[in-house]
């Protein structure tokens, strides 16, 4: 310590420069264990780094910033869901069905973000820089952030609605959360390079705007304050996120020209995959929301086609071409929502929520959002399944789909470019026929047969017997295979599942509220009439 | 330093009390700026560079500002983000 | 539109999740126990993890200790990620005022030019000590087994980058935020030779491959003999004669010590009286690592206290043998 330092006024740091102070240089090059035996995962899938330390941080957070503005947000966001709560705001949404959306949620992306916190966790430790550890450890603590806000707020639903009481029993065994659980499972045993480029870049910077922008202001706009504000509050941490996966493709990039060819195949892997999961959010915008904000055609060419554009375009100095298979969601992007709420509906008594078909204000408004595809394909489809409906003979699925090997989706597709024709693929591996739902999936699979094979499909689990509770009878007379595949799955037939008309949620949403259940049918029950009558 | 792409850049903010003073210093300091308004969420569109100027959010704030607090209040940003303490800027560095 | 709910009219389907009801009953959950029980995978696991293809991606097995049920490994502190992170925020607001005061009067760089470079030597290297604690954390919360204990050690790998820079700045007030305190106490962790056997172990901890070994050495023994011997033994040496300065800015490092311990002791008890087992590997993990810290820790002691060093050491093991001999262990 130079004592002439102290004859000077401290100098007054900038943002840069106190991050750089209080962060860059708290790693050192170990000498008493050898660097492999400490980061012991970052070398096989043969990304060449030379120098860490040319990671640039974008947003420069030190702890003490982080714990300021993350407890100023959650300081506002559990205010909302106190408030929600207490005054019993889960009745102020449009109407119940509305709700069967957040079933989707709850079960199917809340286990997610937990999943996400434990792969950047991974990263987290096994990154040998300090600059992407501490980026990795700030959004690993970030998922479980949103995890955690998910089920706080949902928690006021599942009290009074059915279907969301048992999500993390469910993402372990529902057929089809194994969409999403196979997808992130996929990413976290991937090792770590493959997995922050799957997650941070294809997925949260190219493709969660979509979903979660229109998504959660449509939750706005049907009266769910306490969704819109955990959604909108979790997306200012992804703003963070999106940011590191910029910086993580940039960065991999420019170290060494040998990354070129394995970021950009990641890329277009995990493109497809990521679209292939969250087209689900297609159903949920266009079919799950009373009162609409955006069809997903328009989002999918807002934020993948204008944004996605352009940051394909910033890449392309780098070698970087746009994902292989992003034709192919732009062709299907008529089709996608509609092909999976008919698979829904048709399995609605394999499912967790409860079903039914658009109503005829619903059908104008898809006939005028989608005028290529809806009223040729798919308003002839529910028009006749509305008049079986009427006529007391619905139509429903009594064996479940053939499901993709990779995307775990039913092969419920069309080809694009034939929207009559199933899209269906397969490979042959070691003597066994594998199926796939596109030539998205069967790249991945052709590229990787070694790892897909190992894939938990639950349809097939189901019909080898392995989905039962411990002490059913598969020999017993009365023995009712489906039934007892939905309780192993922690479905409660007859309650949670079928038709929404009829069903628990809808009849107690109308003795509760005196308000339709469906707003575009009106009343279901007396309970509605009444009320009515009497005011 | 100017970039020369024109490819859009967002920003998209929680509407709300906090954000009206980000978005005026946003249209003030970019006059290229779109704003879109959404139930809940407003995003702003600007081709090729948006700032945010420390400046011209307090002015408009009437306190001190730091840019950091932009954060509580972001949903989401595309382009690369350059974050200083005077300005935050996002911008898409080629055509 | 406004809604008049029959509130009395409405009773709710269930009052918690069915997990927390076969736990605890059909009663209201707290936010600690909605946030952490059963929330991570249990079944139904896709692939092999190219990492460690032997194992599921969540496996018990990376660890030699066994439990029933996981969960029973609970958080005193009932940490979700929203009280975590707003008691945080207001301890670091006080802090804050604290280290604001101090830069203002300029009371660091007041002290004697000794003084100032025993506090580089002794006190400032333990930025990179706090570094390596937040890469054993993550190891924890990375490969450990279930949400119970990988969720506070996640917030505890926060909070090693926390003190990590919340040490630097102690750095930065002594340099007048020239940084070159931190060039310093950076070349005395990896050359000094005050300080090898302390980096010795910390790198031996980071090449430890079972998750709970890591969080017995790092959590439970180095933090229980580092914390004392530097925030109270040399941190009184230091104030003695020259104020209280240094002393106002490691209170906010033995607060959070001792806030944690509370976590650490709940663990280690409840782990240790599942099995006799459990028992006796944890014992010995104690054992082993205290026996290879305090040497390692010796001579920067030694440097710092001088003649009381030996005091010192010996207060602070006897102090760590009482609380492990509490928590169950034969030590």
């Amino acid at each position: 310590m130079a004592a002439e330092g102290n004859a000077k006024p401290a100098k007054k740091l900038s943002l840069k420069e106190n991050y750089a102070l209080l962060t860059r240089g708290l790693g050192w090059e170990p000498s008493y264990e050898k660097k492999e035996d400490i980061f012991r995962t970052i070398d096989f899938e043969g990304v060449v780094i030379h120098d860490w330390d040319k990671w640039e941080d974008p947003f420069r957070l030190t702890m003490d910033a982080y714990w300021k503005y993350q407890g100023e947000k959650e300081r506002k966001l559990y205010a909302i869901i106190d408030a929600f709560q207490q005054n019993n705001g889960q009745f102020n949404v449009t109407d119940a069905r509305y709700v069967q959306a957040l079933k989707v949620f709850i079960n199917g992306i809340t286990e997610l973000e937990y999943l996400s916190h434990r792969g950047f966790n991974m990263l987290a430790r096994e990154f040998p820089g300090v600059g992407p550890r501490i980026a990795a450890q700030m959004q690993s603590l970030d998922e479980l952030r949103h995890a955690t806000t998910q089920i706080h707020t949902i928690s006021q639903y599942a009290k009074y609605f059915t279907g969301m009481n048992e999500f993390p029993y469910q993402f372990d065994r529902v057929w089809y959360l194994s969409i999403p659980k196979s997808f992130f499972e996929d990413a976290v045993t991937s090792g770590p390079f493959e997995f922050i480029v799957a997650i941070s870049f294809a997925f949260e910077y190219v493709l969660t705007n979509l979903a979660f922008m229109p998504w959660m202001s449509g939750a706005a706009f049907n009266g769910d304050m306490a969704t819109v504000s955990f959604g909108f509050s979790a997306q200012s941490d992804e703003a963070r996120h999106m940011t590191l996966g910029i910086e993580v493709i940039k960065f991999l990039l420019e170290q060494d020209p040998a990354n070129v060819p394995l970021v950009q195949k990641w890329i277009d892997k995990w493109f497809w995959r990521g679209y292939r999961l969250l087209s689900l959010l297609a159903t949920m915008m266009d079919y799950m929301l009373p009162k609409r904000v955006m069809a997903w055609n328009e989002a999918w060419e807002i934020y993948y086609e204008q944004n996605g554009g352009a940051l394909f375009a910033d890449l392309a100095r780098y070698g970087i071409k746009p994902p292989k298979r992003a034709p192919e969601t732009i062709a299907e992007k008529g089709h996608v929502a509609h092909q999976m709420w008919s698979v829904f509906y048709a399995n609605r008594d394999a499912v967790g929520f409860q079903m039914w078909l658009p109503s005829e204000e619903e059908m104008a408004w898809m006939s005028e959002k989608y005028p290529d595809t809806f009223d040729q394909y798919y308003r002839p489809r529910y028009e006749y399944w509305k008049a079986m409906e009427a006529a007391g003979t619905p139509f429903k699925n009594t064996t479940l789909p053939q499901l993709c090997q990779v995307c775990q989706w039913p092969c419920l597709f069309t080809d694009s470019g034939d929207p009559t024709t199933l899209s269906l693929r397969e490979t042959e591996y070691q003597g066994q026929t594998f199926h796939m739902c596109s030539d998205g999936c069967k790249d991945i699979f052709d590229d990787t047969p070694e790892k897909y094979v190992h894939a938990w499909l639950p349809v097939h689990q189901i019909y080898q017997g392995n989905c039962f509770l411990p002490g059913v009878d598969p020999t017993a007379p009365d023995f009712n295979p489906m039934y007892e595949a939905l309780r192993y799955m922690g479905i409660k037939p007859g309650v949670d599942n079928g038709d929404f008309k009829g069903g628990a949620d809808a009849t107690n949403w109308e003795k509760w509220t005196s308000r339709p259940a469906n707003i575009h049918e009106g009343a279901y029950t007396d309970a509605v009439r009444d009320s009515h009558i009497k005011s | 330093m100017a970039t020369t792409s024109t490819q859009p850049v967002f920003i998209a903010l929680q509407a709300n009390n906090d954000t009206m003073p980000i978005i005026e210093a946003i249209r003030q300091d970019n006059p290229n700026a779109v704003v879109h308004e959404y139930p809940a969420m407003v995003k702003i569109d600007c081709p090729g560079r948006l700032v945010i100027r420390r400046e011209s959010v307090e002015e408009h704030l009437g306190r001190d500002f730091d840019l950091r607090e932009i954060q509580i209040n972001m949903i989401s940003i595309a382009g690369n983000v350059d974050e200083s303490d005077e300005e935050f800027v996002l911008e898409w560095k080629t055509h | 539109m406004t809604v008049e709910i029959r509130t009395k009219s409405v009773k709710p389907l269930s009052l918690s999740f069915g997990h927390l009801q076969r736990r605890f009953g059909d009663k209201p959950a707290t936010r600690y126990q909605e946030a952490t029980y059963d929330i991570q995978s249990t079944a139904n696991f896709h692939y092999k993890p190219l990492w460690d293809p032997e194992r599921e991606m969540f496996d018990a097995r990376r660890t030699a200790v066994t439990m029933k049920d996981w969960y029973a490994l609970k958080d005193p502190r009932q940490f979700y990620y929203g009280n975590y992170t707003t008691t945080r925020a207001k301890q670091q607001d006080a802090i804050d005022r604290t280290l604001d005061f101090i830069e203002k009067r300029d009371l660091l760089r007041a002290l004697p030019v000794d003084v100032r470079d025993l506090i580089v030597h002794a006190i400032v290297p333990l930025r990179h000590y706090e570094w390596g604690a937040n890469t054993g954390s993550a190891h924890v919360a990375a490969y450990g087994y279930g949400t119970a204990i990988t969720s506070p050690a996640m917030m505890n790998t926060m909070d090693r980058l926390g003190m990590a820079q919340h040490i630097s700045r102690i750095g930065l007030l002594l340099d007048g935020n020239s940084g070159d305190s931190l060039s310093a106490a950076h070349a005395l962790w990896t050359d000094h030779a005050d300080w090898q056997g302390l980096r010795r172990e910390v790198e031996r901890m980071f090449v430890t491959r079972d998750w709970f070994e890591v969080f017995v050495a790092q959590l439970l023994v180095a933090d229980a003999l580092v914390y004392p011997l530097f925030f109270q033994h040399i941190d009184a040496a230091i104030a003695g004669g020259n104020g209280s300065a240094l002393s106002s800015l490691t209170d906010y490092l033995m607060r959070w010590f001792d806030e944690t311990a509370k976590w650490i002791d709940a663990v280690i008890k409840t782990a240790v009286a599942e099995n006799a087992d459990n028992k006796a590997l944890i014992s010995g993990w104690v054992l082993t690592w205290r026996d290879r810290l305090v040497p390692a820790l010796t001579p920067i002691v030694q440097h710092a206290l001088g003649n009381q060093s030996e005091d010192a050491v010996a207060a602070v093991v006897a102090a760590f043998n009482s609380r492990a001999a509490k928590l169950g262990l034969s030590v």
